[in-house]
């Protein structure tokens, strides 16, 4: 560069004296640069130009800000290259805007992603450094991805996400096991317990219950009662793992906490423990209400709901106000019910199996109230025979069922029974009813479906077919199938693409619409079957 | 794809890269193709689908005809063809073609090509075999030079109206200093789409587009008058170094005629080399996209820049994906540090690469932009590689800090608001890494990075960053 401008003028004029001539205007100030003022606007560039240049030509590095802690390591291998890429193209496909109308015969990348990530993470994989920033984003827009995408993500995923504050979810959502003191080192546990955020308090708690639970009820008790009401809350729900009747004493005591809520876990977590004194009196209160009744020919049983609700009921978690629209009585003869031990009605009703007391008639009208409070006492106590019993045979009309018609409290009861009974019960409530009302049930059952459950899922898709219908009248089952029908089935599901021939009074067009879902549905297995092996492959 | 392997041992080991999803979907001219596309990129819709292993991927789409689509793409070049009737360019089946290549391994079988797609792919062959072969039949009069005197005066006539385009705005800028910047935050910006104008009209789209920038200063924040004082001077200095061009040595004038928008074609000698492809990026400019693309010339130690362009709806015609090696030449332009190149001859197909450019130290990249400053006081930013440097948060913004001597850059705005800046940081766990970027006087602008880090799975691997 030159040192002379084309002007004349001097070039070292300070240059905050040629920004203040600049913005006021040469004419109200003229700049220093000593020219005529005919000269002041271009003279002024000049040296503008001249001190821009020569101050980017003259730039240095500055010193640095302190570099941060780094990531800790991730000991598990990195993934296959084949599975690296598959995960990047899922990820890029979700980012991608979401389109409407027909879904085509192309799998739903989207909806692969909690499959692929979970197969990931039981493999042990190493998420890829570069794609984790796609997998927070990922992990952020859906809560479903994030206890896989978040184990993924690892160490590493967790330290980016104390960078970035649009990732602060991860810090909240995960128990952070790393940051834990070794549950042996007594002095750091307290130190923990006493100072520390109270998610890393509940992870505390709950790593020491892991270790000695007696230590985690001390530790609970040291603080007990100087802690706010909701967390109070929060400690106690941690003693649902591991719940023994060890823990009688301090859930006793809960029983007259200051907090409603407090008072209603403590006597619910005591009602699962069915050798309390809770559920003893509990068992006394529903007995006198439930009774055995031989008036008639055939034994049958007689309920007479409570009539007051004590405060003795009360101090037990019996809430005395019904919600609005049902009785008082027939509220508190349900919760009485619910928290009674299930092995009490054994010994009440002659010693029948659960099958057979469900099945005794139930005078007045009563029988639906005390049918849906065992249904409720069997999922809190994770009973499979009253389970079994008050689910029936799966053939049975959901209407007639023994114990409940609602979808939702048959699920919950489904979900307690083992995993292949399960899928059997379910298989057989497709088999005998269809498909409209199995999508809940079905949501309960392990994936991939065991070989009887996706042969009547599909049996029944084909059946709908041949009925005549369209697809999307089935477009939610349809969608489960892609997810969780086994990837093996693909081959055998590969006849049903075929268009076939319209049958008298079908819906027009229905026939082609289902061999493009057909074969959405094998092309989705097929991938699926491709994203395990590249999963499998060597690293 | 040409034959030639210049008496290189042909078969070479090295495998054919395989471009990333994310480089495939870079291709696509929109939203609404880059979705479609990626619906298409499974196997369930495609049959027949094969490679050749050197970069040329074929397959048959089912539509809703009967008669499926037939798709040939040559990434080489790359160049698409489909018979689907798409206005779009690459078309939705091309895209998902290559996404079906890119992510699964096992979708797309090695071998012939069928005879449908073997006629293109032998035509385009064909036709660059004539292009090699016709520079040296197409020494003679070839049809631009038919008339140099013709051509000459054309040229004469248009540096006139850019002289009287340059005058006119030496005289806006000196009006604007005479009444103040501070009146120019009020003028807004119709004042300067007025002047931008006005250069178009005077065939200096290099002016033009310096004139619409100064637009956009007043409302970009605290320090603007500074900044509008800095470019307004640079213009200024670009217009008077155009009236005064014949005064020039001719490096710099070569350098101002290009800055003006006088662009010139890239005069040889070219240069043979394994190019590393560091980045591509696009940047919008109203209609016409622009992309860049990096390159770092192996045994040259040159780095070069492809410049291309796209008007709405279609990509820019050049596409290479990042992180693979091209044996290629490249005829640099003249001007500017002679950094833009034109890509010409390729010999054989891209493969994988592993190693960075050789780097420097944060001092050396500041010192390279201010060395280049010589050559064209217009650069805003000059291409360098830092070896291990550490990205750390800084205030509102990141910096990248040498591990060894704790100097630091700050990581420039632009790199700052895009989501490359977190790959960036993840790839380096706090840890050092190599990056390639563009270092200016706005700071530094990461484009690419590679973690050193043997246990690493990104190890080598180019991380594209944009």
């Amino acid at each position: 560069m030159s040192t002379t401008t084309t002007t004349g003028a001097p070039v070292n004029a300070p240059w905050e004296e040629l920004v203040t001539s600049a913005l006021l205007g040469t004419d109200r100030r003229p700049p220093p640069t000593g020219s005529g003022p005919a000269d002041g606007p271009a003279a002024l560039l000049d040296a503008a130009a001249l001190h821009t240049v020569r101050r980017r030509a003259a730039l240095l590095p500055a010193t640095g800000a302190a570099v941060p802690e780094a990531a800790p390591p991730d000991p598990r291998p990195p993934l296959p290259a084949a599975a690296r890429r598959r995960l990047a193209q899922l990820l890029a496909d979700r980012s991608a805007p979401s389109g409407s109308g027909r879904r085509g015969t192309a799998p739903d990348l989207t909806e692969l992603i909690p499959q692929w990530l979970a197969s990931a993470g039981a493999r042990g994989f190493r998420a890829p450094a570069d794609l984790l920033p796609a997998l927070l984003d990922a992990a952020r827009a859906r809560t479903d991805l994030r206890p896989h995408a978040l184990a993924f993500a690892g160490p590493r995923g967790l330290w980016l996400a104390t960078l970035n504050p649009e990732w602060k979810f991860a810090l909240r959502a995960s128990t952070n096991r790393s940051r834990l003191p070794s549950t042996e080192d007594q002095e750091a546990v307290v130190r923990l317990w006493e100072e520390g955020l109270f998610a890393e308090r509940v992870a505390l708690l709950g790593a020491v219950r892991a270790q000695d639970p007696a230590a985690a009820r001390a530790l609970l008790a040291t603080t007990w009662s100087t802690e706010r009401a909701e967390d109070r809350l929060m400690f106690l729900d941690s003693l649902r793992t591991g719940l023994s009747s060890d823990d009688e004493t301090f859930l006793e005591e809960a029983l007259s906490d200051r907090s409603r809520n407090v008072r209603s876990t403590a006597a619910e977590l005591l009602s699962a423990l069915p050798d309390s004194a809770l559920a003893r009196r509990m068992a006394a209160r529903a007995t006198s209400c439930v009774n055995p009744d031989r008036t008639g020919g055939e034994e049958a049983i007689a309920v007479e709901a409570p009539h007051e609700c004590d405060a003795a009921m009360q101090r037990d978690g019996v809430a005395p106000v019904p919600p609005s629209g049902r009785g008082e009585r027939s509220w508190w003869l349900g919760q009485l019910v619910e928290a009674t031990p299930l092995t009490v009605w054994r010994e009440r009703f002659g010693g029948r199996a659960a099958q057979k007391v469900v099945a005794l008639p139930v005078a007045d009208d009563w029988g639906a109230e005390l049918h849906a409070a065992w249904c409720r006492a069997a999922v809190r106590q994770r009973d499979p025979e009253w389970a079994r019993a008050l689910l029936g045979a799966p053939s049975t009309p959901p209407a007639s069922g023994p114990g409940t018609a609602s979808l939702a409290e048959r699920s919950k009861l489904l979900a307690i029974l083992p995993t292949a009974e399960r899928a059997d019960w379910v298989a057989g409530f497709i088999a005998a009813h269809g498909l409209s009302e199995a999508f809940q049930l079905l949501g309960v059952c392990a994936v991939p479906w065991a070989e009887p459950l996706g042969r009547s899922v599909v049996d029944a898709l084909d059946i709908a077919r041949d009925a005549g219908s369209y697809p999307w009248s089935f477009s939610g089952v349809m969608g489960l199938a892609e997810r969780c029908l086994d990837p093996a089935e693909a081959d055998r599901l590969e006849v049903l693409t075929t268009t076939p021939d319209e049958p008298e009074g079908a819906s027009p067009g229905a026939g082609g619409y289902w061999s493009e879902a057909f074969r959405r549905l094998v092309s989705t297995l097929r991938l699926r079957a491709a994203m395990d092996a590249e999963l499998a492959q060597a690293a | 794809m040409l034959l030639s392997h210049g008496g290189e041992p042909s078969g070479a080991a090295d495998p054919v890269a395989r471009w990333t999803v994310e480089q495939v979907l870079a291709l696509a001219p929109d939203d609404a193709s880059r979705k479609a596309g990626s619906r298409l990129g499974a196997a369930g819709p495609w049959s027949e689908a094969g490679h050749g292993g050197t970069g040329t991927v074929w397959g048959l789409c089912k539509g809703s005809g009967s008669k499926p689509y037939r798709t040939v793409v040559d990434t080489t070049g790359p160049a698409y063809k489909c018979s689907c009737p798409s206005r779009k360019f690459p078309c939705k089946h091309a895209l998902g073609l290559l996404l079906l290549w890119a992510s699964d391994g096992s979708a797309l079988r090695e071998g012939e090509a069928p005879e449908w797609a073997g006629e293109w792919l032998e035509g385009r062959r064909r036709r660059a075999a004539e292009r090699a072969a016709a520079p040296a039949a197409g020494e003679g009069p070839a049809a631009g030079l038919a008339d140099p005197e013709a051509a000459r005066r054309r040229a004469d006539r248009r540096a006139e109206r850019i002289t009287g385009g340059a005058q006119e705005l030496e005289q806006r800028l000196t009006d604007l200093l005479r009444g103040g910047l501070a009146a120019a935050d009020r003028s807004g910006y119709a004042l300067w789409e007025e002047t931008a104008a006005r250069m178009v009209d005077a065939q200096a789209p290099g002016l033009a587009g310096r004139v619409r920038e100064l637009g956009a200063i007043p409302a970009s924040g605290p320090g603007w008058p500074v900044r509008l004082l800095e470019e307004c001077a640079l213009l200024h200095l670009l217009d008077s170094a155009w009236l005064g061009l014949d005064r020039l040595p001719e490096p710099l004038a070569a350098t101002v005629r290009t800055r003006v928008g006088l662009t010139s074609p890239a005069e040889g000698p070219a240069v043979r080399d394994r190019w590393l492809v560091l980045a591509q990026y696009d940047t919008q400019d109203g209609k016409i996209v622009t992309r860049r693309i990096w390159l770092h010339g192996e045994e040259s130690g040159r780095t070069a820049l492809l410049l291309s362009f796209g008007a709405a709806g279609r990509s820019p015609g050049q596409a290479l994906p990042v992180g693979v090696t091209i044996d290629a030449e490249v005829t640099p332009y003249a001007g500017g540090g002679r950094l833009r190149g034109e890509l010409g001859q390729q010999f054989g197909a891209p493969i994988a690469s592993a190693s960075p450019p050789p780097g420097g130290t944060t001092g050396d990249a500041v010192t390279a932009y201010g060395r280049a400053l010589l050559d064209d006081p217009w650069l805003d930013s000059w291409p360098a590689t830092l070896r291990d440097v550490i990205p750390v948060p800084s205030g509102d913004g990141w910096q990248l800090v040498g591990a060894a001597d704790g100097s630091a850059l700050p990581i420039a705005p632009s790199g700052l608001s895009r989501p490359g800046l977190w790959k960036l940081v993840a790839l380096s766990g706090g840890g050092p890494v190599t990056v390639f970027g563009e270092c200016g006087h706005r700071g530094f602008d990461p484009l690419a990075a590679w973690c050193a880090e043997a246990s690493d799975d990104s190890a080598g691997a180019t991380v594209a960053l944009v």
